[in-house]
C-alpha cells in the first residue's frame, strides 16, 4: 500500500460534502469535503505500489480544470486512471447536488 | 498428513471426565457428545463436550468435529437443561471446549451445518438469557465454527494456559494457505498484529477472556490441577450471577478498552447518531 | 390500465444484486426518508487493515441507514460485497451489533422498529481473525436477544452470498429471503475443496455448488422462506410483507427435536446431492 499525498491551488469554496465508489477490485472510494484552507489537498492510499507519478498526471489533468477549494481522500484499490477520473467527476457533481 | 491433523485429541473428553466424574456417553445421542449432570462447589452443573468418533455416521464428523449431529445435538442438551430447570435455580453449563473445526463436507453444507450450528448457538444464547451462568472452558482447540456453535455464547470464558490451547478463525495449515503465507511467518504475524495470533496469551489480550488459568498443563490432569480448575469454575459461576445476561462484558476488561477501542469508539457514535424516534 | 402499470413496472425494474451496499438499503426504505449513521465520513475502517498495508474503506464495508418502511422507523444494515468480500471485521461486526442493540433498545422504549439485514458476506475477515470472530458471536447474540420484540428480516441477495459465521446469523434470522444468485452455507466450496479433496467438492462447478446451497435449492427444502427475483421492489416487497406476517411461533434454529428426526432419517450414503435432499425434504418444485 503506497500513501501519497498531492496540494492544487484551489479558487471556489465549496460548502457540502460527497462520497463515491467502493474499495473493490478495480474500483476506488473518494469523500470529498470543503478544504481547511484556500487549496486542494488529495491523499491517496492505492494497493497498487510505485504509481505516484500516474497518479500525479491523472490529478494534475483533474485538477487542470477544477478549482475547488477541497479535501479529498481516494481509497484504491487497483482503479485505471479512467476510473479515477469518472470518480473524482462523479464526485464533485454530488458535491454540487 | 501431519501429525497435527491425524492425532485424534483426547484432552475434551478427559477433562469432561475429570470434571464431571462420569464417561458422558448417553444411550439416545451420538457418541461424539457428552453430557452429564455432576456436582461442582455446592450445585449440579451440566458438562458438555464435543469429542472424537471414529465411528460417525458422517464421514466429515468422526475427529472432533462439530458436525450436523454435534451440533444439534448441542442444541437439544442444552434446551432440554432449560426445560429441567423452569420454575427453579438455572443450573450451570460448562462447556468443555476442544474443537479443531466444523466439519468441512459437500453433505453437511447440502444438509444445512449452518442451521445446526446456528441451532446450537440459539440454544446457548437462550439458556444464558433465561439466567443458566453458561460457562467455556477451553482446554484444546476453540476453532472458527465450532467454536462459535460451542462455547462462544458462553457469559465467561475460561482458558487454560497451555500452548495447546488455542482460538482461531482457521486452523493454522489452511490460513498460512490462504494467505500465502508460512506457519512461522503466521506465528510471527501474530506478535505484531494480536487478532491474527494463535497464542492463547495473546488472545487473553483482546479482553475477550474472564481469566487465563495458570500452571495447568492441559495434558496433565492432577487431583491438584483439577481441583484448581474446579474452584475457578466455581467462582466464573458466582461471578456470573453477579452480572448480566448478556455479552457486554467483553467489552468492558481493561485489555479490551486497550486492543477494542475502535469496536467502543464505533458504538459511541452509532448511539449518539441514534434518531430518537 | 393496467398495461401502463405493468410496462412501467418493467422499465422501473433494476437488479437488485448490481446494486452496492448502500444503494440496496435506501432501495428497501420509503423514497428519500434513509439517513446514513457512523458513515464514511466518521472514518471508522478497520486499524488492523492498514497495520498489514490493505486499503481500508471509511465505512469498513458495513452501511447502516436509518429512515422508514410502511411509514414506520426501521434500520437497513447492508454489507458491502466487494469490499474485501463482505468479510467481518472488527468496526464492520460492531455496527452490526450496535444497530441490532439500538433497535432492541428502541422496542423497549415503544419505538417499532424494524430491523433489515443485508447479508453479503464470505464470514470472518481473515486479517482481523479473533476479532471477527468474536464480534459474529456478538452478532448472534444481538439477533437472538432482539428476535422476541419484532422480527428480524435478512435478505442474501448474491453475488457473494453469505459463509462462514455469518451463515449462521442469517439461520437465526426470522426470515430469511433469497434470490437464485444467492448461495448460504457455512464453509465456502473452495473451502471444502482445500480440506477434504476436489472428489468432495468440485468448486469450480457452479452448477453443483447451486444445487447444493444456491437460493432455489435452499427454498425447494423450506430452509428460507421466501426465493424473490433479482428486482429491487420485488426484495423490497418481499421485506415489507415479511413484517406484515406474524413473527414464527419457533424459529427453525429452535425446532431441535424436528431437525434431529429428519437427520436421523437421512441415510448419509444416499443424500448426497440436491436432489435426493427434496425427495426428503422438498415442498416439490418452485416456482
Amino acid at each position: 500500500m503506497d500513501v501519497l499525498n498531492f496540494t492544487y491551488p484551489g479558487e471556489t469554496r465549496v460548502s457540502h460534502r460527497a462520497h463515491v465508489g467502493v474499495v473493490g477490485s478495480g474500483d476506488l472510494e473518494i469523500l470529498l469535503e470543503p478544504s481547511p484552507d484556500g487549496a486542494a489537498h488529495v491523499r491517496v492510499r492505492t494497493s497498487v505500489d510505485g504509481y505516484a507519478p500516474i497518479w500525479r498526471k491523472v490529478l494534475d489533468r483533474f485538477f487542470s480544470r477544477y478549482k475547488g477549494c477541497v479535501s479529498i481522500e481516494i481509497n484504491d484499490f487497483g482503479a485505471t486512471p479512467g476510473m479515477v477520473m469518472l470518480r473524482l467527476q462523479q464526485a464533485v457533481e454530488e458535491q454540487g447536488q | 498428513m501431519s501429525a497435527e491433523q491425524s492425532d485424534l485429541s483426547v484432552r475434551g473428553r478427559q477433562w469432561f471426565e475429570a470434571l464431571s466424574g462420569e464417561n458422558g456417553v448417553t444411550a439416545s445421542g451420538p457418541a461424539s457428545v457428552l453430557k452429564a449432570d455432576a456436582v461442582l462447589g455446592d450445585e449440579t452443573v451440566r458438562f458438555l463436550a464435543v469429542v472424537p468418533d471414529p465411528e460417525s455416521r458422517f464421514p466429515r464428523a468422526r475427529k472432533g468435529e462439530v458436525g450436523l449431529e454435534q451440533a444439534w445435538t448441542l442444541a437439544k442438551y442444552v434446551r432440554e437443561t432449560i426445560e429441567l430447570d423452569k420454575g427453579a435455580t438455572p443450573r450451570p453449563i460448562v462447556a468443555v471446549v476442544d474443537v479443531p473445526s466444523q466439519a468441512y463436507g459437500r453433505r453437511e453444507e447440502l444438509i444445512g451445518i449452518y442451521l445446526a450450528c446456528a441451532a446450537a448457538v440459539d440454544a446457548y444464547a437462550t439458556a444464558r438469557m433465561a439466567g443458566h451462568p453458561v460457562i467455556a472452558l477451553l482446554v484444546g482447540k476453540a476453532m472458527s465454527g465450532a467454536f462459535l456453535a460451542h462455547g462462544y455464547q458462553a457469559n465467561r470464558i475460561l482458558a487454560l494456559d497451555d500452548p495447546g490451547v488455542m482460538v482461531h478463525a482457521m486452523g493454522k495449515a489452511a490460513a498460512a494457505r490462504v494467505t500465502k503465507r508460512s506457519v512461522e511467518d503466521l506465528d510471527a504475524l501474530g506478535e505484531t498484529v494480536v487478532p491474527m495470533s494463535y497464542d492463547i496469551r495473546n488472545y487473553a489480550k483482546l479482553g475477550l477472556l474472564h481469566k487465563v488459568i495458570k500452571g495447568v498443563a492441559a495434558d496433565s490432569l492432577g487431583a491438584d490441577a483439577v481441583a484448581l480448575v474446579r474452584k475457578e469454575l466455581v467462582a466464573a459461576i458466582s461471578d456470573t450471577r453477579a452480572g448480566g445476561r448478556d455479552l457486554s462484558i467483553r467489552l468492558e476488561s481493561d485489555a479490551a478498552k486497550k486492543v477494542r477501542h475502535a469496536s467502543i469508539e464505533v458504538r459511541k457514535r452509532l448511539i449518539e447518531q441514534w434518531p430518537d424516534a | 390500465m393496467s398495461v401502463t402499470i405493468d410496462l412501467q413496472r418493467f422499465l422501473a425494474r433494476r437488479s437488485f444484486v448490481e446494486l452496492s451496499a448502500r444503494e440496496r438499503a435506501h432501495a428497501l426504505l420509503d423514497k428519500g426518508s434513509g439517513k446514513e449513521l457512523v458513515g464514511p465520513f466518521d472514518r471508522q475502517h478497520s486499524v488492523w487493515l492498514e497495520m498489514q498495508n490493505i486499503v481500508p474503506q471509511e465505512d469498513d464495508g458495513v452501511v447502516v441507514i436509518h429512515g422508514r418502511m410502511d411509514g414506520k422507523p426501521a434500520v437497513v444494515v447492508a454489507i458491502e460485497g466487494a469490499f474485501q468480500g463482505g468479510s467481518m471485521g472488527e468496526v464492520a461486526g460492531q455496527k452490526i451489533v450496535c444497530a441490532l442493540e439500538l433497535a432492541k433498545r428502541d422496542h423497549e422504549r415503544g419505538i417499532p422498529t424494524r430491523p433489515v439485514l443485508l447479508l453479503e458476506t464470505g464470514g470472518v475477515r481473515l486479517q482481523e481473525a479473533n476479532l471477527g470472530l468474536a464480534v459474529i458471536a456478538e452478532i448472534h447474540a444481538a439477533i437472538i436477544a432482539l428476535r422476541p420484540y419484532v422480527p428480524v428480516v435478512a435478505v442474501i441477495a448474491g453475488l457473494v452470498g453469505c459463509f462462514g459465521g455469518m451463515s449462521l446469523a442469517a439461520a437465526l434470522c426470522s426470515h430469511l429471503i433469497l434470490t437464485r444468485q444467492a448461495r448460504l452455507g457455512m464453509n465456502g466450496p473452495e473451502v471444502i475443496e482445500q480440506e477434504a479433496g476436489i472428489a468432495e467438492m468440485d468448486a469450480g462447478d457452479k452448477r453443483l455448488v447451486w444445487s447444493l446451497i444456491g437460493g432455489e435449492q435452499r427454498a425447494a427444502v423450506g430452509l428460507i422462506d421466501d426465493l424473490v427475483e433479482d428486482d429491487a421492489e420485488a426484495v423490497a416487497h418481499a421485506v415489507r410483507a415479511a413484517f406484515q406476517a406474524r413473527r414464527p411461533v419457533q424459529h427453525r434454529s429452535e425446532q431441535v427435536d424436528f431437525f434431529l428426526e429428519r437427520l436421523a432419517a437421512i441415510d448419509p450414503e444416499q443424500v448426497k446431492d440436491g436432489a435426493a435432499l427434496r425427495a426428503l425434504w422438498g415442498k416439490g418444485e418452485v416456482k
